[in-house]
Parts: C-alpha cells; sequence; structure tokens
C-alpha cells in the first residue's frame, strides 16, 4: 500500500515537449512509473521518450486511460493546465511549475472545491512511492519501500530527510511534496488523513517551514486524530521577519508564520520535532524503534 | 514588489479612492513651490522609503509654515532614516512626499490581503486605526472585522456592509456610502493589479466628513509581473541592498543577514534549513543562498563572488544536494572561482546526491584548500570550528 499513486497509476505529462517536461519524462519512465500520455496544445501527433503526445487532455484521457496528470506547464499558463486536468477527471494532479500568480490559484482552489480531483503542489518536487512509481522530479536512487511517509513543504530538504532515512534503513511508503506557494492544492492534514488510514505506513516524518500557519493546524489535527508517530522540523528558525525566503509562501508576516510558534505548536501536541536537520534520521530511526 | 506610498496613491487617485492632495520632491526648493500649490497649513511631509515604522522614526514631520517643509525636506532628503525595520544602518531617503494636512475626525484600518488558510482574498476592516494592526490583533481582536470573497462572485455590496455597520459608534450615511465604493474600489485594485496586500492605515473620515486614504502600502505578487508590466516602473533598486541586486541579475536568490558564515546551497527549504544548521552550531549565517536546481557553473562563480563581498565573511559552507544540479557543475563554478583568486577563506563543502563522485574528483585535483564533510553534522563540526 502507498497513497495517492502506486504501481497502476497511469501518467500524463503536460507540458511533455519542453526542456523540463522532456528531461523528467525520461527520468520517470527510468524509474519504472507508467508515462501513458503527454499533452503540448499544437504538437499532437509527436512522440516523445516514445511516449504519445495529444493537443488536449480530453484525448490523453480518452485513448490512453490515464489517471494521474504531472504538470511542467510555464507559470502563466499553468493554472489552466490544472483546472484541464480537475475537469477531464483525473484523481491526482501533481503540479511542478513554480512560479504561477497566487490570484490564479485561488481561482484554482476554488474551482477544485467541490471536486474529486487531488491537487499536489504547485512548486513542490512530486510524490513518489518508492519500488511502485514517482510522479515528479525527485531523485529515484536515495528512496527505498518501507513504512515512513515524507510530507514536505519542500524540494531538496526533502530528499535530504528521505536520504537520511534510507540511511538509517527507514523505507518509506509515499513521500509528498506539498509545494512552497502560499495557496497550495493539499495540505498537511489532507495528507495525513490519507496515512492514517494506509497500513503500510508506520510514522510519518512532516517537513515544514517559516510562513502560514499549516503547522499549527497540523499540529492540532495530529492531537486529536492522528494515531502514528510524527517526526516534525521546521526550516527558518534564523530566518528574519519580512523576508521571503526562495519560496513565495515562506516568509514571516504579520507576527505570523515564525519558526518558534510552530515548534511549540508541534510539540504541545506530543510530537518530536527534530531541531538539528543532522539529526533527523537518527532521530526518527529513536522514535520509530520505541513505537 | 514593493510600492511607494505615493506611487500607490497615485493608483488610488486613479481608482476612486480618495488621497489628499500632495507632490513628490526630490530637492528642497521644490519643496518652497509645493507649498505654493498645495493647501495648507498645516502640510505633512513624509519620508518614501519601502520600511514601515516611518512615523516613530522620524519620517513624517506635520509642519505649519512653508520654511518648515523645507527645513524638514532637507532634513530628510539624501539623509539615512532609521526605523524598527531597517537595522541600525537605516536606508537613505531619496523622495519626499509633501501633502496637505486634514483635521481628522475618526480614524480607520482597511486593507486586502490573501487568506493562506481559506486560499481566499479577504479584506480587513478595523475601527482601530492608525495603530499597527497586529498590535490590535492580539490586544483587541474584536475589533478586526474581516470578509472572505468568493472569486467566482467577487465582492458584494453586502460584504460592506457587514463591516461598516460592525463598527462603533455607527457612521452617518454619508460615510457609509463614500465607504462601500471605497471597498469596492480596493477589491479592483487589488485584482486587476495582481497584489498581495493592498493596507490604508489610517483611513480618516475628516472633520468635514471626507474619507480619505492618509496612508498607503502596497505590494504586488511578484510572479504576475509577466502580466502587470505597466506597474515595473514603479520598481525601485535604491531600496534594495547592493548584493541582493547583483544577485537578482543573476537569478540567484540571495538575501543577506548579520553573521560570519557564508553559504551556498541548492534549494529553498534546504538553504533555510543550513542557515539553522550553522546557527547550531554556535556560529551565525552571513546569508541565505538559493542557487536553484539549474544552476550553471558560472552562476555557482557568481554566488561565490556575491558571498565574498560581505567583508564579514570569515567561513563559507557548501551544501549541495544534488538532484538537476549536478555535484560536477557545482565543483567546477567553485574553482572557477578560486581561480580567479576570489576564495581566501576556509571552505566547507559538503556534497550528495547526482554525479557526487566526479564533484569530489574536481574539488580534490584542484589546489583549493578546503574540508569536505561527509555529512550536514560534520560540515556545521567544521564551520564552527573555522570561525571560533
Amino acid at each position: 500500500m502507498s497513497i495517492l499513486v502506486d504501481e497502476n497509476s497511469r501518467v500524463v505529462v503536460q507540458g511533455i515537449t519542453g526542456r523540463e517536461g522532456t528531461f523528467h519524462t525520461k527520468l520517470m519512465i527510468e524509474y519504472g512509473t507508467v508515462v501513458a500520455a503527454g499533452v503540448t496544445p499544437g504538437k499532437g501527433g509527436k512522440k516523445v521518450e516514445d511516449v504519445p503526445v495529444f493537443n488536449t487532455l480530453k484525448d490523453a484521457v480518452d485513448k490512453e486511460g490515464v489517471n494521474v496528470s504531472c504538470i511542467f506547464v510555464p507559470p502563466p499558463f499553468a493554472a489552466d493546465a490544472i483546472i484541464e486536468a480537475a475537469s477531464a477527471g483525473l484523481k491526482v494532479i501533481v503540479c511542478i511549475t513554480e512560479g504561477i500568480p497566487t490570484l490564479d490559484m485561488v481561482k484554482v482552489a476554488s474551482f477544485l472545491k467541490d471536486k474529486d480531483s487531488v491537487l499536489i503542489g504547485p512548486n513542490c518536487p512530486g510524490i513518489i512511492s518508492p519500488g511502485k512509481t514517482k510522479v515528479g522530479i525527485m531523485p529515484g536512487p536515495i528512496h527505498m519501500q518501507g513504512g515512513m511517509a515524507v510530507i514536505s513543504r519542500s524540494g531538496t530538504l526533502t530528499y535530504e530527510v528521505v536520504d537520511q532515512l534510507t540511511g538509517v534503513g527507514l523505507g518509506q511508503s509515499t513521500c509528498i511534496g506539498i509545494g512552497g506557494d502560499p495557496i497550495i492544492g493539499t495540505t498537511f492534514i489532507d495528507h495525513l488523513k490519507w496515512f492514517k488510514e494506509d497500513p503500510e505506513t508506520k510514522g510519518v516524518v512532516l517537513i515544514g517551514e517559516i510562513g502560514g500557519t499549516a503547522e499549527e493546524e497540523a499540529a492540532a489535527y495530529i492531537r486529536k486524530e492522528f494515531n502514528k508517530p510524527v517526526i516534525a522540523f521546521i526550516a527558518g528558525q534564523t530566518a528574519p521577519p519580512g523576508r521571503r525566503m526562495g519560496h513565495a509562501g515562506a516568509i514571516i508576516s504579520g507576527g505570523q508564520g515564525r519558526a518558534e510558534d510552530k515548534i511549540n505548536a508541534l510539540e504541545a501536541g506530543g510530537i518530536t520535532v527534530c531541531m538539528n536537520l543532522g539529526n533527523l534520521g537518527q532521530t526518527a530511526l529513536e522514535v520509530m524503534g520505541k513505537s | 514588489m514593493k510600492l511607494h506610498e505615493y506611487q500607490a496613491k497615485d493608483i488610488f487617485g486613479k481608482s476612486g479612492i480618495p488621497i489628499p492632495n500632495g507632490q513628490l520632491v526630490t530637492a528642497v526648493d521644490q519643496a518652497t513651490k509645493a507649498t505654493q500649490i498645495i493647501s495648507g497649513a498645516p502640510w505633512v511631509v513624509k519620508a518614501q522609503v519601502h520600511a514601515g515604522g516611518r512615523g516613530k522614526g522620524g519620517g513624517v514631520r506635520v509642519v505649519h509654515y512653508p520654511y518648515e517643509v523645507a527645513t524638514a525636506t532637507e532634513d530628510l532628503l539624501g539623509k539615512p532614516l532609521v526605523t524598527k525595520q531597517t537595522g541600525p544602518e537605516g536606508v537613505i531617503v531619496n523622495q519626499v512626499l509633501i501633502e496637505e494636512g486634514v483635521e481628522i475626525d475618526r480614524e480607520f484600518y482597511l486593507s486586502m490581503v490573501i487568506d493562506r488558510s481559506s486560499a481566499m482574498p479577504a479584506m480587513i476592516f478595523s475601527q482601530a486605526g492608525g495603530m499597527e494592526i497586529e498590535e490590535v490583533a492580539s490586544k483587541t481582536p474584536e475589533l478586526i472585522l474581516k470578509e472572505y470573497i468568493d472569486p467566482a462572485v467577487g465582492w458584494m455590496p453586502h460584504q460592506a456592509r457587514n463591516l461598516i455597520y460592525g463598527i462603533k459608534p455607527p457612521l452617518s450615511l454619508g460615510p457609509v456610502k463614500t465607504l462601500m465604493s471605497i471597498m469596492a474600489n480596493l477589491y479592483r485594485v487589488f485584482t486587476t493589479l495582481d497584489c498581495s496586500l493592498v493596507e490604508i492605515n489610517p483611513l480618516a473620515i475628516t472633520k468635514e466628513g471626507k474619507v480619505i486614504a492618509l496612508d498607503a502600502k502596497m505590494s504586488v505578487d511578484p510572479n504576475a509581473l509577466f502580466r502587470q508590466k505597466e506597474l515595473l516602473h514603479f520598481d525601485d533598486p535604491r531600496e534594495k541592498d547592493p548584493l541582493e541586486l547583483m544577485a537578482e541579475k543573476y537569478s540567484l536568490n540571495y538575501i543577506r543577514l548579520d553573521g560570519n558564515v557564508g553559504a551556498m546551497v541548492n534549494g529553498a527549504g534546504l538553504a533555510m534549513a543550513t542557515m539553522d544548521v550553522i546557527k547550531m552550531a554556535g556560529a551565525e549565517p552571513a546569508n541565505f543562498l538559493d542557487v536553484g536546481g539549474g544552476a550553471s557553473e558560472s552562476m555557482i562563480t557568481k554566488g561565490v563572488e556575491i558571498i565574498l563581498k560581505d567583508r564579514r565573511v570569515k567561513a563559507i559552507l557548501v551544501n549541495i544536494f544534488g538532484g538537476i544540479l549536478r555535484c560536477d557543475v557545482l565543483a567546477r563554478g567553485v574553482v572557477a572561482a578560486a581561480k580567479k583568486g576570489m576564495i581566501r577563506l576556509p571552505l566547507i563543502v559538503r556534497l550528495k546526491g547526482t554525479n557526487v563522485e566526479e564533484g569530489r574528483e574536481i574539488l580534490r585535483n584542484s589546489d583549493l584548500q578546503f574540508f569536505v564533510a561527509k555529512d550536514l553534522a560534520e560540515a556545521a563540526e567544521l564551520v564552527a570550528k573555522q570561525v571560533s
């Protein structure tokens, strides 16, 4: 078991003919992902890495039965791509694109409210169920199949954490980058709910950062409803207020979003917070050993 | 992208949000002339800098004679203004806004933001105007009224009524009508210009019953600038740190901090976490630098150059988790910087991921003095040792 994606996922890459789209299509196929179709308007009929390209997502669904999308479309057109995927009925939509205007995401979030589609991202590395499939840009070889779930707002920081987990022998069920933007499709809580029901998942590593209150909300949920061990890490303890630290959503503003408040909320929820990234793998091993 | 007060007010004036008469000046003689055009006394002389806290920092002066307008302008122009947001060295004031003074009856707070949790824009209104909204939020949260806006229908008049009739004591019909139109116009400005924040504090009712925006704060979503090209000329590079400006030119994400350990990292989250690791090891980070996923050799070299321009830096920590950015590219960039004779400080390198062996090989074969850390914990120890 894993959540959202597995060996049965048939992936369509939106923006497959672009530089990033083509490059990662190749890497996904190498990992074992079934990339069944690509979409680039005006490039229908072509092939990329032997994958058929369609003009519309509707065609890709009709002809190839795709059920998961991975979006590499440039920022000005990405909101349209997400809504196109949801309208075509795809169950899981992973948006890698960084730099989508926030007001576009306001519209997307509103549109998705009464739809069944699950949006991961934007501005994220994607999702991987090790040994089964990867939908995104994370380096495959650092992962190992196992019982740890990873949910993170970051990219390379997640790779660092996964690498440490694998290094101490803790494999992963599913790892998800939920995205570094202020408005994202699914939050920590959404994924925690799915991991709660996943028998393969024995524990969760939650990687947050400054900005917003998603970690505080997750802490409250975990305290009330979540029954598996959680290890958390929060990046940005030394970040100055009022500055955007790379990610559009990583900003301390109006007295909200400080690392300190997040760490306090998590600890109050009985969650082990690892203060030093260098020790995360070891900390996870200790927590999981006890449980 | 932040706008200056005068720029935001210019937009307000053209969008049906009333503002005081005013004029921007960049020289003292212009200030004297301005008093002949703008009605007064009193006049308000306001330093135009992006940093908040101008009032308490002495950047806003209310004066009663034309010569005082000149003196106040002279006092501010070309000199650093220190506020709680600027740091001790302050920011240089290049422009001053001179406005007519008004007699204030009541002050309100009005703003629009993106509410992250609900993924909707929100309008915030409070009768506690002229104060810091964070302070109001923590001490008297009941005075803050909020309306969330469904993007499918936009701003509705009943939402304005919910806000306006929520304040005490109630307003008379004239100001109620003006406020309703100001709120509708504020929503239009916010959405059509892709703002991330528009704030009017205070929004005043004058003794004559006029509603007027006495201050204006506006930020535009940097991700939307591709479709807001007419706003690009509002960008004021003088407000930015010179090293940050240089980094921007090379698509590097650099933020200057106060410490002595320079850091070069790929990825924003890992860059923040690396800063934290430096601090945990007992040192202080000198910067945030995310070279991004697709950095080239020359961008890495530039990154090293920018870190070293900060004279406080005593050691550099390079922490790369190779993915799209390969470790050999990183290593070549660092070696190129060394060959230019730029690196004379201890360099601690921690490489992991794609092409890590090639990367280490390139560093080993250079005549560069550096320390290789096998993991992050060891890297932190080495950093601490170098700067202690």
